[in-house]
This record gives structure tokens, C-alpha cells and sequence, in this order.
């Protein structure tokens, strides 16, 4: 090691553990809104009412939390892959604290209740603009790193990460045209009219899902698991094959948002079958990561941070097969509008999305401090297992939730009538399955809170670190 | 399918699902070889233990992968998706709209045994009045409520006008024929309004007789006055000349009249009893609109213009048992 120069891991740090701070603010607001579904009279005031409260919830667990965890992972893995320092740091920093200022905006504005009232995409044209100049500084700073790369292969968790970029440009800036009518208010309205509206909307919100929290996501398995499990990554052929099949058929999976809408039906067909084939790119992922640690299974038993990773992609196992199914347009109309979609998106989003970046996160944060372990591997284990009882609890209740009441809303008499006229019959017997979710999604909070416990202990009063940059192996060892 | 404003559209589409399609047979069949042997390590190691191995595609992955294209392409010659084609068979909407058709003919061939049967017969029958119930649920709860007993109970404040049905008392009469024409033609309910004519303190005085018929006027001087304008006597024959009197719907002893007024001794309030709810109906009448709204938007709807005839024959029935428990 010749070379005095270090990797940047200032920004990384900074998204680490904002990170945890953002996942604990996201998941209490959960927490808050599933008890509400419960205990209506926690409804206390217009701006901590359900419907504000809500998309709050949904921003800040997708783009504070899973946005940072990203950020982190990205913008530390590029570096170590491409045995350079981070292109531009100086908008790096911009776009941490831009971030953080979006993320302050969306905390405030959401509560206040200004919307556009497109899902996923609730924040109005100010911030939208905020996010759409964040974001193209965040690509340049990946692609120069890139750019700047002294290895000629590009790792193939790049990949990912660029996909998601690019991906995510294009989804944020076509969705959020809108023409502000007001200042003051923030008011503006979509370009698109009606049912195109729709079919914008749902492309975007569903590769949201497919970019952001998948693709994204499966960029930072390929940096952490082959880390953490020091093996191999499995086959590069099949993650030739997933990636370009995932991220082509990806693109039109929005319509099954749609299914028995004013879409016309050719849309909604395609949405469904693209969908269906989006199974085995998807499963791609889920084998290319857990066979990574064929070999190496032992390590399972000792290791918490990997019981977390390979957990996280049995999940994405679990959701990307059932997705599929739900978007099958006759399965859909028994699911839509129900529990279990939440029960679906919970499964995708603590299971997947959460548990990998938190295993991510448990090898980063020691790392980022001239460390290798976290302060209390105990303590990691006792959150890995209270984090995977939650989920069960949280997905198996949504699961009977949802089935029971689309069973109850579809069910008719033979004279035409429907068996459970009232819509409150099919609360009602909710009820105990909604308890059940609270549980479930209180313990995956108190896991977060574990973690930012052991964070603490871990990083206060530790010098931070930046590692040397590591020299290319010889090409061809 | 009109679906596409032009050609293009349908061109357009078309063509990107065929390229969908074919890259992902493309990008599979390109790396499809299995080769023998130990998984090679490729040669190339990033930040310093990153390898990967070149394992060959799992079979019974690959296969799934294919099964799924096959899938949608057999998919796509069957039902519409791929552009403009024509497809084999109906598209979604219109194959559940045939569904949803042949579940309402069935449904409707049940209530069909029931259309000759006589309706008091037919309230004495317990499976056309489950039906009868389930019916009620679902055209008439919305404003009767689910146990048919309406806004209209006493002492209710805020009544909304809607009757109960199970008390026997009728303001557009009880036979089964009667609640069966009420059913299928709608009720308007209407009463003038004397706000134009009449003071407040007048207001005041006949909305206390209005009490002191079912025995509830707090103040006998203004009931005492109120019984002249009621009745349009002295001063009221000029000062509401032109206007019908009170008595004339709701009868001399206020009892009512069948179809013109509701009986004003029986304690039974459609809005609620007290004097300010009264006032209100005094002064500014009830549904005086009711002329202007469509037949079929009346305050009690026009049935038949919204379900068939069989239906509301039942209905009537089940409307006539809820007070002529047999």
C-alpha cells in the first residue's frame, strides 16, 4: 500500500446513521397509524389524523430510511469496488443535507396536508423539485466514481445501483410533472388527465417498488452478502441473466395496480404478464445470493449479521413469488383493497428491504469507525430474532385480515344480495388481526431501537475512519 | 378495441412486448450452456475478496423462466393485449359483465316463484322474507336503518324524516297494497311552508297546539291561540287566505288524513318533538321541493325505476310483516 489516499466515507457515515435515526421516526409513525386503525380516537388532531399521517409513514420508512440505507451502501460500495475515492465529494455532502432538508420538508408539509394525493409521490412541486436536482447530483457522484474506476470490470452490484439511478430519474421526473397553481398553498395539479393519470402513476409506483426498493436493494446484497459470508458470488452468468430481465420487465408491471379499472384491458393484461414473468428474474436474486453461501452455511449459526442477510432474501423470495400471483388478474380481485396487500408490501418491505439493510448496516457502521464488529454481537442476534418475530406476526395476521374480508366483501346470496351488506362487518371482525399487526410492528421497532443502542455504543467517542484505498488485485489471479 | 387514436399506438405496443419478449429468450439462450466441471471463479477479484463463481443457469429455474414466457405468449393469442389484435376470446370486462348477467338471471328466476303469490300470503312465508330481509339491507337500510325502525324515533333529536316501518302507524296507509304502490312510486311527504305568512311568535303559538294534541305543550295560552291559526279562524281566515289550513291534511282532530297528513295525536314524530324541530317544519314546510325533483328522486324514491317488479312485490311483503307479525 504505496498510496496514503483514503476512501471517502464522511457522507457514508453521515447516511449510516441517519439511517437507523430515520428508520426508528419511520417505523414509530407505523406504529402510530396501525393502532389508529384500531383505536379511531387516536385520531387526537387534523395534523396527526390517519390520512396525514399515512403518507408520512410511507415516505419516511421508503425514502428516509430505505433512501439513506441506499445512499450509504451505494456510496461505500462504489468506492471499494472501483478502488477509488468518491467522485465530487463536495456533492456528496450537498446531497446528504439536501436530502435531510427534503426529508424535514416531507415531515412537516405531509402533517399540514399538503398532497398531491399520488401515492408514494404525495410530496408537492417545491420538494419534487428539490429531489429531481438531489438526484442528479447523487448520479454524478456514482457514475464519476465509476468513471473514475482504476478496475476495468464493473462489480456487478454497480449494476444495480446504476439501474436504480437512472431508473429512478426518469420515474420521479415523468411522474411529478405538475403545473403549480399557487405559492402559498403549494397547490399544483398532475399533466396527465384521468385515467392516464393512473397508468403514470402506478408505472412509477410500482417501479418504485421494482427500482428503489428492489433493485437498489439487490445492489447492496451483492456488495454485503459475498462480504459478510466471504465466499464467491454464486454464478455471474445468472446475474447477467436476472438483471437485464429484471430490469426490462420491471417497467410494466404497473398496470396490475390496476386490474378492473377504467385501464383498458390490453394494459391491464400486460401488467399481469409481465408480472408473472417478473418471477424467476426475480428469484434470480433471491438464488444468486442465498447459494452464495453454499460452503459456508455454518456460519449461519454463529453469525447474527448473516442470519439477517439470508433471512432478507428468503423474504424477497416470499414477496416476489407472491406478487406474481396477486397480480394475476383473478387472484387480484380477491385481493385488492384488502389487508393482504398490506400484509404483501410488509413481507417486501421489514422482510427484504429492512432486514438487508440492517445486516448491511451491522457490517458497515464498525467499519466507517476503524472497526470490525459492532459493539455487541448479542445484541444483534437478540434483534435479529425479535425483528423475525415481528414480521411473522405482522404478514401472517394481514394475511387471514385480507383473505377473510375479500372472502366477506365478494360473497353473495343466491337471490343476488351480498352476505355482509355493511362494510363495518368485515371491520369488525378484523379486529383481532389488527392487535396482531400492532404487536408485529411494535417489536420491529423495538429491534431498531436495539440497534441504535448497540450503534451507539458502537461509534461514541470513536475516532471516525477512513480506510486506505486498496490497490486493484492483478487482473486474473 | 378503440383503444388507440392511431395505428401507431397499436404498432407501438406491439413491438415493445415482442422486444420484451425476445430479450428475455435472447439474454437466456445466450447464457444457457452448462458447462462440466467445477464452477469457475472468474478472473476477477474487487476490493479485495469479491469473486464470483460462473455457475451454470439451475435447471429447474430456467425452466420456470420459459414456462412464464410460454405462458404469456398463449395468454396473448387468447385474450387482448398485444396491440391491436384480435384475440380469441372476450376481454375481461366484457366475459364479467356475461358473468355478472348470468348471476343476476339466476337471482331473478328465484324471486320469480314469488311475483304470483298474494302478498299477505307471501309475509307469512320465511324464505321469501329472508329474502325479503336481505333485500331490505340492501335498498332500503341506507335511510330506514337495518332494523327498519327509521330516524323517526321519539325523542330522537335530529330526526332525519325517515319513518319507522315496524310501529303500525301509516302516513301513506298500511295494506300490503298500499306500502307496495308507496315502494314502486315513491313518496314526496310534502307540507307547506308559513314562514311567509305567519310571524315567529304565530309559528311558536300553532307549533304548541301541534304539541298539545299528543299532550306535550308546555304553555296552554299559545296552544289556545295556535288552535285558531290551525284551523284558520278569526284574523288567520284573511291572513292565510289562500293557503290551506292545517286541518285540511292533517284533519279536524289532527289525526291525519291518508296520503295528505300525518296523525298529530299519537306521540309518533317523523322529525323530532321538540318545539324548535316543530317550528322549523311549520316555517319552512317539508320537502316543499319535492315538486321540482324528478319522480324518481323523490325524498322515498320511485323503486321501479331502480329494481325490478318481482323485487319490490317482495319488499312489500317483508315491509308488511315488520308490523303484521303473523
Amino acid at each position: 500500500m504505496q498510496s496514503q489516499a483514503t476512501y471517502n466515507y464522511k457522507v457514508v457515515r453521515q447516511f449510516a446513521i441517519m439511517t437507523v435515526v430515520w428508520g426508528i421516526v419511520g417505523m414509530l409513525v407505523g406504529v402510530i397509524v396501525a393502532a389508529q386503525l384500531i383505536w379511531p380516537e387516536l385520531n387526537l388532531h387534523e395534523i396527526l389524523q390517519y390520512g396525514r399521517l399515512r403518507p408520512l409513514h410511507t415516505n419516511a420508512v421508503i425514502f428516509a430510511f430505505g433512501g439513506c440505507a441506499l445512499f450509504a451502501t451505494s456510496l461505500y460500495s462504489v468506492q471499494r469496488t472501483c478502488h477509488t475515492k468518491l467522485f465530487a465529494p463536495g456533492l456528496a455532502t450537498f446531497v446528504f443535507w439536501g436530502w435531510q432538508l427534503v426529508i424535514l420538508c416531507a415531515a412537516l408539509s405531509l402533517p399540514l396536508g399538503f398532497t398531491t394525493g399520488k401515492e408514494y409521490a404525495e410530496l408537492e412541486w417545491p420538494i419534487d423539485i428539490m429531489i429531481a436536482v438531489l438526484w442528479v447530483s447523487y448520479a454524478i457522484v456514482f457514475f464519476g466514481t465509476i468513471a473514475t474506476r482504476k478496475v476495468s470490470h464493473i462489480y456487478v452490484s454497480n449494476w444495480f445501483f446504476a439501474a436504480f439511478i437512472i431508473a429512478i430519474a426518469l420515474l420521479h421526473i415523468t411522474n411529478s410533472a405538475e403545473i403549480p397553481v399557487s405559492f402559498t398553498t403549494l397547490k399544483s395539479y398532475s399533466v396527465y388527465p384521468g385515467v392516464q393519470d393512473a397508468m403514470v402513476q402506478w408505472w412509477y409506483g410500482h417501479n418504485a417498488v421494482g427500482f428503489f426498493l428492489t433493485a437498489g436493494f439487490l445492489g447492496m446484497m451483492y456488495y454485503f452478502v459475498p462480504k459478510q459470508a466471504d465466499r464467491p458470488i454464486y454464478s455471474y452468468r445468472l446475474s447477467v441473466v436476472h438483471f437485464w430481465a429484471l430490469i426490462f420487465t420491471y417497467m410494466w408491471a404497473g398496470p396490475h395496480h390496476l386490474h378492473y379499472t377504467a385501464l383498458p384491458d390490453w394494459a391491464q393484461s400486460l401488467g399481469m404478464l409481465f408480472s408473472l414473468i417478473l418471477l424467476a428474474p426475480s428469484w434470480g436474486g433471491m438464488i444468486n445470493g442465498i447459494m452464495t453461501l453454499s460452503g459456508a452455511w455454518h456460519k449461519l449459526r454463529t453469525d447474527p449479521i448473516l442470519k439477517f442477510l439470508v433471512t432478507s432474501l428468503s423474504f424477497y423470495g416470499m414477496s416476489t413469488f407472491e406478487g406474481p400471483m396477486m397480480s394475476v388478474k383473478s387472484v387480484n380481485a380477491l385481493s385488492h383493497y384488502t389487508d393482504w396487500t398490506v400484509g404483501h408490501v410488509h413481507s417486501g418491505a421489514l422482510g427484504w428491504v429492512a432486514m438487508v439493510s440492517i445486516g448491511a448496516l451491522y457490517y458497515l457502521l464498525p467499519r466507517l469507525y476503524g472497526k470490525t464488529e459492532m459493539y455487541s454481537t448479542k445484541l444483534i442476534n437478540t434483534h435479529f430474532w425479535v425483528a423475525t418475530i415481528g414480521i411473522v406476526l405482522y404478514v401472517a395476521s394481514m394475511w387471514i385480515a385480507g383473505v377473510m374480508e375479500g372472502l366477506m366483501w365478494r360473497s353473495t346470496n343466491p337471490d343476488g344480495t351480498l352476505v355482509y351488506g355493511f362494510f363495518v362487518e368485515s371491520v369488525k371482525v378484523k379486529f383481532p388481526f389488527l392487535m396482531i399487526r400492532l404487536v408485529g410492528g411494535t417489536l420491529f421497532l423495538v429491534g431498531m431501537l436495539i440497534m441504535f443502542y448497540n450503534m451507539l455504543k458502537t461509534i461514541v467517542g470513536e475516532k471516525a475512519y477512513d480506510a486506505p484505498i486498496v490497490a486493484p488485485a492483478a487482473a486474473h489471479a | 378495441m378503440a383503444d388507440f387514436i392511431s395505428g401507431f399506438w397499436d404498432l407501438y405496443v406491439a413491438g415493445f412486448v415482442a422486444f420484451g419478449l425476445l430479450l428475455c429468450v435472447i439474454v437466456l439462450v445466450a447464457n444457457m450452456t452448462q458447462e462440466s466441471g467445477a464452477p469457475q471463479v472468474k478472473g476477477h477479484v474487487w476490493d479485495e475478496s469479491l469473486r464470483e463463481y460462473n455457475n451454470p443457469l439451475p435447471r429447474w429455474w430456467l425452466y420456470l423462466f420459459v414456462g412464464t414466457i410460454v405462458f404469456s405468449i398463449v395468454y396473448l393469442v387468447i385474450y387482448p393485449g398485444f396491440g391491436n389484435r384480435k384475440s380469441t376470446d372476450a376481454d375481461t370486462e366484457t366475459g364479467l359483465r356475461r358473468e355478472y348477467a348470468g348471476e343476476m338471471a339466476a337471482a331473478a328466476s328465484l324471486l320469480d316463484k314469488y311475483k304470483a303469490v298474494d302478498l299477505k300470503a307471501l309475509a307469512a312465508d320465511k324464505d321469501a322474507m329472508a329474502t325479503g330481509q336481505r333485500l331490505f339491507l340492501t335498498y332500503c337500510a341506507q335511510c330506514h336503518g337495518s332494523s327498519a325502525k327509521g330516524s323517526s324515533a321519539k325523542k330522537e333529536k335530529n330526526a332525519r324524516g325517515y319513518p319507522d316501518l315496524t310501529d303500525n302507524d301509516w302516513i301513506f296507509g298500511g295494506t300490503p297494497e298500499q306500502i307496495k304502490e308507496s315502494i314502486s312510486e315513491g313518496r314526496a311527504g310534502l307540507m307547506n311552508a308559513f314562514g311567509a305568512k305567519l310571524n315567529s311568535e304565530e309559528i311558536r303559538d300553532v307549533a304548541n297546539y301541534a304539541l298539545s294534541l299528543s299532550g306535550l305543550s308546555t304553555e296552554p295560552d299559545r296552544a289556545a291561540r295556535g288552535k285558531a291559526i290551525f284551523f284558520q279562524e278569526g284574523v288567520y281566515a284573511e291572513k292565510l287566505a289562500g293557503q290551506l289550513a292545517c286541518a285540511v291534511c292533517h284533519g279536524p282532530q289532527g289525526k291525519g288524513t291518508p296520503g295528505l297528513g300525518p296523525n298529530l295525536t299519537d306521540d309518533i314524530w317523523l322529525y323530532d318533538n321538540s318545539i324548535e324541530t316543530v317550528m322549523e317544519g311549520v316555517t319552512n314546510g317539508r320537502n316543499v321541493d319535492a315538486a321540482d325533483h324528478p319522480q324518481r328522486a323523490k325524498p322515498m324514491p320511485m323503486w321501479k325505476s331502480f329494481i325490478s317488479e318481482d323485487k319490490v312485490h317482495v319488499l312489500a311483503a317483508y315491509v308488511y310483516s315488520l308490523s303484521n307479525k303473523q
